[in-house]
């Protein structure tokens, strides 16, 4: 019988949407992108230039690397449904145990390992994640809200980091955990010399003064990395389009595949290109590049990551489809307490030395930069890609305000008005659709 | 002859796409109790909204005579403030305030906005007097059982000095106990000059207590009986008469072994523990068998497969089921799907359906794994499943893109279906797989459970629609109280006899 009332479904049904239906359709995540530019480029001509000077650029990256990192959990726990108020205070107890672990407690011989950076390093990541695991143990299997959970976390944790500091600031780091933060790439290949250094000439005898030249020499391997992503990313983009296409699937007009994977490559570019004339790419970007690419994936194309937006989209639903929500909810946590510890040593390493007040109200630019970046309060809904560029947001305007000389309070203010516009603006969205 | 005191003439009410009623009568003379009696989804529900004010005058056609005048209600309070009150099958109670406090609320006995609390008190102990109940005003509302509540509920409405009291389904969460000291109070009232209007699945109480009955079928009034016309056999035959048309498609029955059987099966209610909600109950469906399970509202069919499907309701939960006669563990969602076993629910957008979602990622959640490897989902794999079923289950949408919340409530239905058919069990149970739809969605739903059977799958439908039952089951169970109290095959069966079946139950029961 379906036979007769069967609309002539094929997979052709799909047909590619035309170029403007396609922006109305992803409004809100080119919207965003656009936005990040827009504010970037507000803020280089009220900076007078400084905004995109290569120390600058490499700098907005060093101040919000733990932002963008505990972001990322962030964003899985916001889809899941949840909230984590603790990770600030999380980030500072973890900072002061990596403190005591490499300087603070003089461990006997055999132990000595432990102050070891790297062993240090990987205690505090599990440190970080059974926290997590903790916290995440009381909201899945006994239904304690999360928000109350980890609002207990955040006293807890500000407590002993606290307590374990004695009070005092602990530092500074070896070099090897320094690195972590300050440090860059090698570069293997060595520097390239666009323009060499040019002593200034002072006039003399019928030869015109020669003006100083500010060498340019760039770091090359960060370019090659650079320009190997480029294409790798340029690869697979073609090769997906290819297939889906294949199969009749592919419905983003081609005159928008192109403009956008152009924008997303001279971009790319471009920022590398600073970061190389500048000292190369950070480790810690390197770290975080790394993050991202993999929370990306988990959230677009792991089951994993599907069944969080399942129970965040409906828990009950999800849960009568054989999704053991309840476990989904664990590991969640467990993950944003290893992110939360990850972020307290690359702050920690930044400062050189670990605070009893790192970290404290951290977890609030976090959430706002989740939310910025498209996420909904009701779960279910948001973006790896968004999450990072509502830090970048919030980062650049930092920054950019700081260099303007914008006071604090009404520094605070405006990224207060630009959460509640971000977030205004995706229910008229909504609404409207 | 007493005078009437409410009559509705020709009340007609549409919903987009629907005649929820259509030119229904009624008349109540005051002083009486006047039952009302019909099939889930008559429109009773929706005759007493329309009195009560939740359908504001305008919304529906004909009109309401109060006490000897046309009345237009905008709004609950309108109607309240005349006398009419309406207590609904779901307590309008507030848990964690005290009775007091909920026989009060809107009606706070307060000057300029402070609450005198020894008058409310006072007056709240004076009403539960009325309703027979000594309980301590300031007891919360959680603390006392549902009998109570439903007292507590006819206190409030005694304290907005009613004269017409509607009653729908007061009975059915009720011990037998508690029923008959319901009715009992319904009669005093009566013998002090209130009006009842009762709605009721419950024909031995109905006859005990009502002056008049008006049954309701599809939307229309059919008959007022007096008390001395009626008989159980009377009621049955017009709240079902009608006949079976083509709204069914065809099916040559392939009936193979028993692939699902349930033992012994008993269920503790979710919240109480003491009440048993399902009484040892004992199914089997065959391979390329449909059958059904009708029964009233309340009867368990839901708790009942809800329970056997991961355990997803209830608890203290006993019994065994077994696929091809050996045992298996449906403890979790994972391990009954695991097993075979599917359930598509009665409520599709609170425990169905991801709505913010679209019809992709909804169509592979059951069955994530056919879908990937090593937990990393294969993109084209999950389009192509996602097209095959969208054209398999004809789920009308612009692309499997579409967000299900935007979709009819067909196609909705047609996307669970696409998610349990993706899932490829051997037992499907499928819960009111046709409420809220149009009659066009309803026939592709019975021709996908057709071509099921037809693949040999074992179906279960779960419906309070016993046309539907009777035109695409092979066999039928009859529910009542979380028992099985008939079994029939459908060549045997007819509404009258289902109707039967329950109605003995029930006068078992009490």
């Amino acid at each position: 019988m379906t036979t007769e009332t069967a609309p002539t479904s094929t997979p052709a049904q799909n047909q590619e949407l035309t170029v403007l239906g396609a922006l109305k359709a992803n409004m809100r995540d080119y919207g965003l992108l656009l936005a990040l530019i827009l504010i970037m480029l507000f803020f280089q001509w009220s900076t007078g230039g400084v905004l995109f000077k290569p120390v600058n650029l490499t700098n907005i990256i060093l101040q919000n690397s733990y932002i963008i990192v505990m972001a990322l959990g962030m964003l899985l726990v916001i889809v899941a449904g949840h909230i984590d108020l603790s990770v600030g205070s999380v980030s500072g107890f973890i900072g002061a145990l990596a403190a005591m672990l490499m300087v603070g407690w003089r461990f006997p011989p055999e132990f000595a390992f432990l102050a070891n950076p790297f062993v240090a390093g990987a205690i505090c990541i599990v440190v970080g994640a059974a926290i997590g695991a903790a916290q995440g143990y009381l909201i899945a299997y006994h239904r304690i809200p999360s928000f109350i959970v980890t609002l207990a976390g955040m006293l807890i944790f500000k407590g002993l980091s606290l307590a374990l500091l004695a009070g005092k600031s602990v530092g500074p780091f070896p070099a090897e955990f320094q690195l972590l933060s300050a440090g860059f790439i090698p570069d293997f290949i060595g520097p390239t010399t666009l323009v060499p250094a040019v002593a200034a000439v002072p006039a003399s005898d019928g030869v015109a003064a020669i003006a100083a030249v500010q060498p340019l020499v760039l770091h090359t391997t960060t370019l090659v990395i650079a320009i190997v992503g480029i294409v790798a990313m340029m690869f697979f983009a073609i090769r997906g389009r290819q297939r889906r296409k294949a199969r009749g699937y592919e419905s983003e007009p081609f005159v928008l595949f192109v403009a956008k994977n152009l924008v997303i490559a001279v971009l790319v570019l471009f920022f590398v290109y600073m970061l190389a004339s500048y000292r190369g790419l950070p480790n810690v970007l390197v770290v975080m590049g790394l993050l991202i690419a993999a929370f990306v994936f988990i959230t677009k194309r792991m089951t994993f990551g599907r069944r969080i937006y399942a129970l965040g989209g409906n828990l009950k639903a999800a849960a009568l489809s054989g999704i053991k929500t309840e476990r989904m909810t664990f590991y969640v946590f467990a993950i944003m307490g290893a992110l939360a510890a990850l972020a307290g040593m690359i702050y920690a390493a930044r400062l050189n030395s670990a605070t009893p007040k790192a970290g404290q109200g951290l977890e609030l630019d976090v959430i706002a930069a989740v939310f910025i970046g498209g996420a909904s309060a009701l779960g279910g809904v948001g973006a790896v890609a968004g999450a990072v560029i509502g830090a970048f947001i919030l980062g650049v305007m930092n920054n950019g305000m700081s260099i303007m000389g914008i006071n604090i309070d009404l520094q605070q203010m405006i990224k207060g008005v630009v959460l509640l516009a971000a977030v205004f603006f995706d229910l008229y969205n909504k609404n409207r659709a | 002859m007493s005078n009437t005191i409410l009559e509705m003439r020709s009340i007609t009410k549409t919903f987009p796409g629907v005649k929820a009623l259509s030119d229904v009568n009624l008349d109540v003379r005051e002083a009486e109790i006047h039952a009302i009696v019909g099939e889930n989804g008559a429109g009773k529900s929706t005759l007493m909204k329309v009195l009560s004010g939740v359908y504001p005058s305008g919304t529906y056609d004909g009109e309401i005579v109060y006490k000897g005048e046309v009345q237009q209600f905008k709004s609950i309070r309108d109607s309240e403030h005349k006398g009419i009150v309406i207590i609904h099958q779901e307590l309008a109670l507030v848990p964690l305030l005290s009775i007091a406090e909920n026989i009060f609320l809107g009606n706070e006995q307060a000057k300029n906005g402070v609450i005198d609390w020894d008058e409310t008190r006072d007056g709240a102990r004076k009403l539960l007097g009325m309703v027979g109940l000594t309980e301590d005003p300031d007891t919360l509302v959680t603390n006392i059982g549902v009998g109570k509540q439903q007292l507590v509920e006819i206190a409030k409405a005694l304290s907005k000095e009613v004269k017409l009291l509607i009653l729908d389904e007061p009975t059915a969460s009720l011990s037998e106990k508690d029923s008959a000291a319901l009715l009992d109070l319904l009669m005093e009232f009566r013998s002090q000059g209130i009006t009842s209007i009762l709605i009721s699945h419950k024909l031995n109480e109905i006859s005990k207590v009502a002056d008049r009955i008006t049954v309701i079928r599809d939307g229309r009034s059919i008959e007022t009986l007096n008390k001395e016309d009626i008989t159980e056999d009377r009621i049955i035959t017009l709240m079902v008469g009608r006949s079976l048309d083509d709204r069914y498609p065809s099916r040559e029955p392939h009936i193979g072994e028993v692939v699902f059987e349930v033992k012994d099966w008993s269920v503790y209610h979710q919240l109480h523990r003491d009440r048993q909600v399902i009484k040892n109950i004992g199914i089997n469906i065959r391979k390329g068998e449909v059958v059904g399970i009708a029964g009233l509202m309340g009867s368990g069919r839901t708790e009942f497969a809800m329970s056997v499907f991961g355990k997803s309701y209830g608890q203290r939960i006993s019994g065994e089921v077994f696929m091809n006669g050996k045992k298996v563990d449906t403890s979790t969602v994972e391990k009954a799907v695991a097993n075979g076993i599917a359930y598509a629910t009665e409520d599709r957008k609170t425990y169905g359906l991801n709505l913010i979602d679209h019809i992709k990622h909804n169509t592979t959640l059951a069955n994530l794994n056919g879908i990937s490897r090593i937990g990393v989902i294969d993109d084209m794999t999950e389009m192509d499943v996602a097209n095959e079923y969208r054209r398999k289950t004809n789920i009308r949408s612009s692309s499997v893109y579409q967000i299900t919340g935007n979709l009819s409530g067909g196609n909705q239905q047609k996307v669970v279906l696409s998610k349990w058919l993706f899932a490829n069990p051997d037992v499907l149970i499928l819960d009111e797989p046709t409420r809220g739809i149009d009659v066009g969605a309803k026939y592709e739903i019975y021709t996908i459970i057709n071509q099921l059977a037809a693949q040999g799958k074992a179906v279960l439908v779960i419906s309070s629609e016993m046309p539907e039952l009777l035109g695409i089951t092979d066999r039928i169970y009859v529910m009542n109280e979380g028992r099985i109290v008939g079994e029939m095959p459908t060549s045997e069966a007819s509404q009258e006899k289902i109707m039967r079946a329950i109605v003995r139950a029930e006068g078992k029961a009490s």
